[in-house]
Order: structure tokens, then C-alpha cells, then sequence
């Protein structure tokens, strides 16, 4: 097992961020990461070369290339490629690599998961050619990559318009824009964009770009159907009321569609902070649930949370909270002076107030409001692993279910390979309108390693048959 | 439809009885990359190097990748970050997350090798 002062779990803004802060003040760091490169989402960096007229187009990509080489230069163990499954007080990380299993050990552990995209389900939304909006991003980013044929791009949040914009610059087709919200719901939240002039103006061009080309936007209206045998093939949209519920009587409108890009916001990713024992409380304008922690990060002995796994607030805040936290890491292994560390911290906490206010206004706007789940036919999959529909959801609340644990185990929602990450928000939602209860007091479902699958030879390690010690036979 | 029932189980791999869905494609803007060959249920197709297979799979017009479980419901690629476990294949017999999965040289890739077992017991 080898041994480092930190790991911090995540290469995104706030994992980065964190491991260069670290690394600046002598600390051994290893950087884990799923993916083939550090970056996360919004700086995910392209599988083709860079070119100097793509960074100059593209301010994220820039600033994600900037913070890879600071990355590189740091002297950071970067492990890509590494799925970790579990993490324990120690701190422990076990992980699953390319060359078979892998166990980290050090004094502090980051916590900088960043996020789940939360995709509310309506029939069909499981047929192959319909994928989220935060995976359409990934394939725009990394890829070049657009849907094909004509796409409905629905949901909420900026990154509609960001992917609209993108699947057409691409060379893809938009159908229509079907946006949970109102216009006047993008007004009210304009004193908070504004903090951040330079985003706030590319998203007006966006949408500005997007109405030249003729692309329909409905507002206020959300799929309530994705049509097609093997493929999708049309889209239902309906009108929604300010709760995002779909009156049942309300007119249906049908587009043809070949592809559909679909997100309801984002959900912190606890589940590392659940299985090392950090409380939460459900905060729904962050997200949902979030971890416990310190302004500077620190959540329990060794564990600190940084960035969109402690409450979304997006990119720029994301990566002060990486360093706070990279800064606190510091300080706790005596590697920082507690007088030196006041004097550094101060205007990074300045800076991440500001970033927060951005990020908050976008998080707000994208937060789950109640008619979008209560709308869910009782047909509709909503745990897509085991193929569980909303009806044995209403059944189970009906016999007198409360908690999430109960409805897992009588059902099997959430027990299938994802974990419970694709629908645990939905059946939660369900789950607490049938039972007429604040959403927390349906609780969330225990995290249990392995969080991701595995094969059974990374969780039993390599041993011999012949040194398993056995009983001698019994004599005959 | 009936849990057990075979029927209509593989409509990737009879293009009469669903048309293909139209085309997923790569910017023409984008660099260029090296082209990498490998097979898919035995056909051959050509990658660029650095793509993840769920995308190689989709600009090949290979959307559906297995059917769920239980209800036999066609599924593809969905959140491309290794987070929804939707896009499962064997790579020359291992089961791996497509979107997590760089493309190499030569790999031979099995889609719905699962679902084909239970209907081929």
C-alpha cells in the first residue's frame, strides 16, 4: 500500500486545485481520477490535440488545459484511470486499475467527487440515443462528438443553451429546446449572474445564437414521453405550472426526433462522505443532500470536501474551495503555520464567496421543485438498473414504507449496478409526496463499498490456494 | 412484453425490422486523429485513437448495446461518466463501462453478451 500525506478523491476543478495548493506547501499527493485525464466536466480535456486557435475560442478549455499542466508540474502522483470503491477512516482507498487493484494509504483524504446529473424519468427515457445533458457535454468537449438527427435538448439549467449552442457549432441539429423554466425565472436570477459578467454574456449568446438560427424554445414545458421501438423517434412535450407538474389534461405536443439530450439539474456525489460516516443535511437549493463540514472544508479526522460534492456552486467556486481545502490539508499536517495559513486562506475565501455567488444563482435556478417527480406515470421505470416502476414505489409507501432503506429492500430499487445514483433522487421524491413528508425525512439510502462494481479478484487480492490454511482431516 | 420472452430481443442485429437511427457524427473541424481498427460482434470498424468505445460504438451506428435485465428493454450509453453502469460490453471477454473504456488497436468488443446468454442457455 502506498503511503502519501493526501489523496484527494477526483480530478476535477476542486481536486486539482486542491493537489497543486497541497503540493505547494511539500506534501506527497496522489490524484485519483476515473477518467483518462484530469479536468472533471467542465475542464474535461479533448481526446484530439489542442490547437492554440481551440483555446482561444474556448475559455473553459483554456483554463482547463492551464490547470493540467499546473497539475503535471505540481510533482503529483496523477492516477487516472483509477475507480475507487472505497475509502476508509486511515485513510484507506482501494481502487480498481487498468493492471488490477490498487490501495492507497495517507494521513488526509479530499473529498472533490464533484456531481451526478439528476434525470427525472418519463417513459422511453431509457431507449438508446437519449442521453444527459452533462454526458452531451462530454461528448461535445472531449469528442466533437454530435447525437444524431434532429435532437430535442430538454431540462433545466444553462447547460441547455450551452449544449444547444454546441450540438449546432458542431455540425448536429437542434429540434427544439424544451426548458423547465420561465423567462422571468432567468430574470430573478440575474443579480446573481451578473457577478459574473463574462459567463452571463456568453449565455446571452447562446441564446441569442440560437434564436437567429430558428431553434424553438419552449419554456415552461417538459417531456412527458420519448416515443420509439429501438430508437426515439418523437418527443411529447407538455406545458408545466410553476411546480414543474404536468397537468394531466394540459395539450401534448409531438416532435419528430432521432436523439434526446435530457438533465434535471445536478446532485452532489455524497456517497464517499456517506460511507465514511460524514452527517448530511438536505439542502435542495444545493442540490440536495450535502456533507457537514467547516468553512475550510474539513468534515471529520483526515476528511475534507471541496467543491460541487459539498452543495453545487459550480467550476470557479469549486476550485477555490479545492484549494481552502488543500490549505487546511496543509495546516492540519503541520506542514503550514496556523499564522501563515490565516494570511493565505483569507483572500482565497474572499475570491470563493464571489465565485458562490455565480454558482448559487445557477444552482438555485436548477433545484428540483416537487411536480416534476409527483408527474411520473405509474408505468415509468424509475430504477433503470432493476427495471422498477413508479407504481411499486406508490405500493410500497402504501403498506406503510417511510424510508428509503425500506423501499430497497422491498423492491430492489436502487440495489442494481449503478448503486442507486441514476434514480435515488426520483424514488426519494416519490417516496415522500406519496407519504405526504418533507423530502429528508425519507432519508437516503445507506453507502456500502464497493461503490462501484468490480470483479471479484480486486476485492479478494491475489493469494495462493496453498497457503489458505486448512483444518487437518479428521482421522479416518 | 413477458419477463422471459425472446422475442424481439436483438433489434440491433436485424436492420429490417427497425431502420437505423440516422447517423452520430464527429466535427470535421476537429483534429485529426490516428485511425484505430477493431471489431465489433465480430464486424470491423475504425475508431479515432483517444475516443472512449461508447463513442466509437455510437458514430458506428451502434446505439443499442444490451437489453436491461429484467424487462429485456433495449438500452445504450446514458451519463458517459462511469457513473450509470448502462453501457456495458466485453472487451475480448471482460465486461467493462464502454464510456470509461479507451479505444486500442485489435480489441474485440461483444455487445448484449449477457442478454444472448439467457436467451442461449
Amino acid at each position: 500500500m502506498s503511503a502519501y500525506d493526501v489523496i484527494v478523491l477526483g480530478g476535477g476543478p476542486a481536486g486539482m486545485q486542491a493537489a497543486i495548493t497541497a503540493r505547494e506547501h511539500g506534501l506527497r499527493v496522489a490524484v485519483v481520477d476515473e477518467g483518462g485525464r484530469p479536468g472533471g466536466q467542465i475542464y474535461r480535456a479533448p481526446s484530439d490535440p489542442v490547437r492554440p486557435a481551440d483555446l482561444a475560442a474556448n475559455a473553459d478549455l483554456a483554463r482547463g488545459e492551464r490547470l493540467r499542466a499546473a497539475l503535471d508540474a505540481s510533482g503529483a502522483d496523477v492516477l487516472t484511470r483509477h475507480r475507487a470503491w472505497a475509502a476508509a477512516p486511515g485513510m484507506r482507498v482501494d481502487c480498481i486499475a487498468p493492471g488490477g487493484p490498487v490501495s492507497l494509504g495517507a494521513a488526509a483524504l479530499v473529498l472533490a467527487t464533484g456531481t451526478t446529473e439528476r434525470v427525472i424519468p418519463m417513459p422511453g427515457v431509457t431507449l438508446p440515443g437519449v442521453i444527459g445533458l452533462a454526458a452531451a457535454t462530454i461528448l461535445l468537449k472531449a469528442h466533437g462528438v454530435t447525437p444524431g438527427g434532429p435532437t430535442v435538448v430538454a431540462g433545466v439549467g444553462p447547460l441547455l443553451y450551452a449544449v444547444a449552442a454546441g450540438i449546432r457549432k458542431a455540425g448536429g441539429e437542434v429540434a427544439a429546446i424544451v426548458d423547465l423554466l420561465h423567462p422571468a425565472d432567468w430574470a430573478a436570477a440575474l443579480p446573481g449572474l451578473a457577478s459574473r459578467p463574462d459567463l452571463l454574456a456568453r449565455g446571452v449568446r447562446w441564446v441569442a445564437g440560437l434564436r437567429a438560427a430558428g431553434v424553438p424554445v419552449h419554456h415552461r414545458a417538459t417531456v412527458t414521453a420519448i416515443h420509439g421501438e429501438a430508437f426515439v423517434q418523437a418527443v411529447e412535450i407538455a406545458p408545466v405550472a410553476a411546480d414543474w407538474s404536468a397537468a394531466p389534461g394540459a395539450p401534448r405536443r409531438a416532435i419528430p426526433a432521432a436523439s434526446v439530450v435530457i438533465g434535471h439539474g445536478l446532485v452532489p456525489a455524497t456517497e464517499f462522505a456517506r460511507l465514511l460516516g460524514v452527517p448530511h443535511r438536505y439542502v435542495a437549493a444545493q442540490g440536495g443532500w450535502v456533507p457537514d463540514r467547516a468553512p475550510d472544508g474539513r468534515a471529520a479526522d483526515g476528511v475534507y470536501i471541496a467543491g460541487d460534492c459539498a452543495g453545487i456552486s459550480g467550476a470557479a467556486a469549486a476550485e477555490f474551495a479545492g484549494a481552502l481545502a488543500g490549505l487546511a490539508v496543509a495546516r492540519d499536517l503541520g506542514a503550514l503555520k496556523p499564522a501563515r495559513y490565516a494570511e493565505l486562506s483569507g483572500p482565497v475565501r474572499q475570491a470563493l464567496a464571489r465565485a458562490e455567488r455565480f454558482g448559487s444563482a445557477i444552482s438555485r435556478l436548477m433545484a428540483l421543485r416537487p411536480g416534476l417527480a409527483r408527474s411520473i406515470a405509474p408505468d415509468t421505470i424509475v430504477c433503470r438498473c432493476e427495471d422498477i416502476p413508479r407504481a411499486a414505489i406508490d405500493s410500497v409507501v402504501a403498506a406503510g414504507a417511510r424510508q428509503m432503506n425500506q423501499l430497497k429492500s422491498a423492491t430492489r430499487c436502487g440495489m442494481g449496478p449503478c448503486q442507486g445514483r441514476s434514480c435515488a433522487d426520483a424514488a426519494a421524491e416519490i417516496m415522500a409526496a406519496d407519504a405526504g413528508v418533507p423530502r429528508e425525512q425519507v432519508g437516503a439510502w445507506t453507502a456500502r463499498a464497493p461503490l462501484r462494481p468490480l470483479p471479484l479478484e480486486a476485492a479478494l487480492g491475489s493469494f495462493s490456494y496453498a497457503d489458505i490454511p486448512r483444518p487437518p482431516l479428521l482421522p479416518a | 412484453m413477458r419477463i422471459g420472452d425472446l422475442s424481439n430481443r436483438h433489434p440491433g442485429r436485424s436492420p429490417e425490422a427497425h431502420p437505423q437511427p440516422p447517423p452520430w457524427r464527429r466535427d470535421p473541424a476537429r483534429a485529426a486523429a490516428a485511425v484505430v481498427a477493431l471489431t465489433v460482434d465480430g464486424e470491423a470498424i475504425e475508431a479515432a485513437a483517444g475516443q472512449s468505445l461508447a463513442v466509437a460504438l455510437a458514430l458506428a451506428g451502434r446505439l443499442l448495446l444490451r437489453h436491461s435485465p429484467t424487462a429485456h428493454t433495449p438500452r445504450g450509453m446514458f451519463c458517459l461518466m462511469g457513473s450509470c453502469q448502462e453501457c456495458v460490453v466485453h472487451v475480448d471477454g471482460a465486461a467493462v463501462l464502454a464510456c470509461l473504456e479507451p479505444v486500442r488497436v485489435g480489441m474485440q468488443v461483444e455487445l448484449d453478451r449477457l442478454d444472448r446468454e439467457r436467451a442461449e442457455p
